[in-house]
């Protein structure tokens, strides 16, 4: 039953809230999950927001009972270990902030021996050496003195990381872990636990909201359906059958499976011929969606945008029935364009 | 870079100051001195000296002053002060608020109840000093009447703290919870007999001076029970700074420490509540003063830290209320509050943010 490389997986995991109080039947979820994570891959849990992202985690981590079903570590249910015991295995990174302060980053860092240290929590010198192997690997060794309060979010965020690596567990959980960063610090935190899971084999999940981010990290997908189901899957397999797509269909914006990502806008203006070289073509062509223009391959259309390029200056030629024009920037292409379009109506 | 790397391991920031928990001790002792040596009667500090170390003084009468009189009473300002100190430390981190201690959680008031209660129960015949005057086994009576009382206000409050989850609630829930209490005592005392009424009172005040040299140990044994339960919840207390789920998450049991952080609390804050009266505001200030002194929230430093402090400020506080140079003798309550709210104020000016302190 236990597959060699399993850490954690579930069998018809039934998730949400138990009846209380004045909620007379259970709250479900999500319902017959069967997922399973495994060492050295990195697993993106995606879905709308509500759909119970965090609530599988913390079921997963045991820090919240299971509706029905089972929660298998190792291939033995959860139950049958001590809190101390899942703490050796499974570490997390959850979402609660951390509002103290006159606490050093190597300190809160080292309170993720607490599994293995004695009743005071004294650090032996293998302790000590994990804690400095999760700070290096995290990367925060510039700022190990610093006082937690006086982090950045992407700082705090990488010191909680080094936090679970020092737990020294074959399985990492991390509940939207790159919430409130910006561009660079997502990036850098997911490199950041790529690395890890191929270098120390541990099992990384991660819950997110970011679709193109996580299609792009993950090595599996799991996605957390409208309906309360979970489907996992390699993240491509996913898009090209569809069920990406639909997990997160909605009314006012389309998938595009072309590119990856999602549209914001309906084109409702004219078809645009647009060639040139790939990256000005690139950031054209989104200049031009935005606009408004559907931007197509093919010749045959009454409007075409050729982008030159010459190392680092670019020139657009706009080239209509009528005319040809050039501008030297994208807000000149925009502006002729639209000219264009008022001279024509 | 194939530079020469030190290969010393590096020294982290972390808050064992030795230097200052050495200033705490000195501090302590000079203190310790200072207030043997003040009261109605002038001795010679060289006198104070040799009795301690077991020599007679050159007066007899001096030496039944030591030690009859003020070596409890300094013993009891020494254990009084750290016991609330740590107890008020607990509080805050157990509720993670800054705000918390045990008399502003209604804790003290509890504990206040429970005395009432067995001054009510000791009925028309007794009051609390003729049962303290009893015997050790009345004083034991009152202790754990106190530390019942404050047990069952704190379980209450934990109760509630298990449905709301806002800090500031909890708080304003635990400010209610003390009023109430408060209005029990009042109702106790309306139909009580003006004698017994005036024991209460003279209670309330606070006074380290009650406790007499024969039962100064019952005092001890609270005040290191509550006190080594405390040191040794140092390891779950640091995980609860990063809250329970972390806590639960890094392997310890977060349900069975808060009730041993009660048991603690309790004992601490009821025993010399019973025996001192409610003594306000040292359990809330000193934890503060003792982490912008260390400058760490580490449970292993910080309680013995806390507990040096808390011995000092009780210390300097009670050599204020014995107003050198006078007969006259203040009470403790009102010393202890009229030091620590500048000192929280202070404190929270200078941190410009409470939470920065905590």
């Amino acid at each position: 039953m236990n597959n060699n490389n399993s850490i954690i997986s579930t069998q018809n995991l039934d998730i949400g809230f138990p009846a209380k109080g004045r909620r007379k039947s259970p709250t479900v979820v999500a319902s017959n999950i069967d997922v399973e994570l495994q060492g050295g891959e990195v697993v993106c849990l995606l879905g709308p927001n509500g759909s119970g992202k965090s609530t599988l985690i913390r079921t997963l981590t045991g820090l919240h009972n299971p509706l029905d079903g089972d929660v298998l570590l190792n291939g033995k249910n959860l139950d049958f270990f001590a809190v101390k015991e899942i703490a050796q295995k499974i570490s997390t990174v959850l979402t609660d902030r951390i509002t103290i302060g006159n606490i050093s980053v190597y300190e809160l860092v080292a309170f993720g021996r607490s599994p293995y240290t004695g009743w005071f929590g004294s650090l032996n010198k293998k302790d000590k050496e994990i804690v400095e192997w999760a700070i290096a690997s995290a990367g925060i060794e510039q700022f190990v003195d610093r006082d937690v309060l006086h982090l950045s979010d992407g700082e705090r965020q990488k010191v909680m990381i080094a936090r679970a690596l020092a737990q020294d567990t074959s399985a990492v959980l991390l509940d939207e872990p790159t919430a409130h960063l910006d561009l660079p610090n997502r990036v850098e935190i997911i490199r950041l636990l790529r690395k890890l899971a191929h270098e120390t084999q541990k099992g990384i999940l991660l819950s997110t909201h970011e679709l193109d981010l996580a299609l792009k990290a993950a090595d599996t997908l799991w996605l957390i359906s409208r309906d309360g189901k979970v489907i996992t899957g390699t993240p491509e397999d996913l898009v090209l059958d569809g069920t990406f797509e639909s997990v997160f269909e909605k009314d006012s914006f389309d998938f595009d499976r072309s590119t990856g990502s999602f549209t914001l806008h309906n084109p409702n203006k004219e078809a645009i011929y647009l060639t040139g070289d790939a990256v000005p073509t690139f950031w054209t062509r989104r200049a031009l969606e935005r606009e408004g223009y559907k931007v197509v391959k093919n010749n045959g259309t009454s409007l075409q945008v050729e982008v030159r390029s010459k190392q680092d200056t670019f020139a657009w030629k706009i080239i209509s029935e009528e005319n040809e024009h050039y501008c030297s920037s994208i807000k000149d292409l925009l502006e002729a364009l639209r000219k264009n379009q008022n001279s024509r109506q | 870079m194939a530079k020469e790397t030190t290969d010393i391991t590096p020294q982290h920031k972390t808050g064992i100051r030795p230097l200052y928990f050495g200033l705490l001790v000195v501090g302590l002792l000079i203190l310790l001195l200072i207030n043997l040596a003040l009261g109605s009667v002038d001795i010679p500090l060289g006198d104070i000296v040799q009795i301690l170390i077991g020599e007679e003084a050159a007066s007899e009468a001096w030496n039944k002053i030591i030690i009859n009189i003020r070596i409890p009473r300094a013993v009891t300002a020494v254990l009084a002060g750290s016991a609330l100190s740590v107890g008020g430390l607990l509080m805050q981190t157990l509720f993670r608020n800054p705000l918390a201690g045990p008399s502003v959680l209604g804790i003290t008031a509890g504990a206040s109840l429970g005395v009432a209660i067995v001054m009510l129960a000791g009925g028309t015949i007794t009051s609390i000093f003729a049962i303290q005057q009893l015997s050790a086994f009345g004083s034991w009576v009152i202790v754990i009447a106190a530390s019942f009382g404050a047990a069952a206000v704190l379980l209450l409050i934990l109760l509630i703290s298990i449905k709301v989850r806002d800090n500031v609630t909890l708080l304003i829930i635990g400010l209610m919870i003390g009023n109430l209490t408060i209005a029990l005592v009042s109702i106790w005392q309306y139909f009580s007999r003006p004698e017994q009424i005036q024991d209460y009172l003279i209670w309330t005040f606070g006074s380290l001076g009650g406790v007499p040299l024969d039962q100064l140990w019952i005092l001890v044994v609270v005040a290191f029970v509550g006190g080594g339960i405390a040191m040794a919840l140092s390891k779950p207390l640091n995980g609860l700074l990063l809250g329970e789920n972390y806590a639960r998450s890094m392997g310890l049991s977060v349900s069975g420490s808060r009730i041993w952080i009660i048991v603690s609390t309790s004992l601490l804050a009821g025993g010399i509540t019973a025996f001192c009266g409610p003594i306000g505001f040292v359990g809330i200030a000193v934890p503060h003063l003792t982490r912008s002194l260390m400058g760490t929230n580490d449970h292993r430093v910080l309680i013995p830290a806390t507990l040096l402090m808390g011995a000092i400020l009780l210390l300097a506080c009670d050599i204020i209320a014995q107003v050198p140079g006078s007969t006259t003798t203040l009470p403790i309550s009102a010393v202890t509050s009229m030091v620590g709210s500048p000192v929280v104020i202070w404190v929270i000016i200078q941190r410009k943010n409470l939470q920065a302190s905590f």
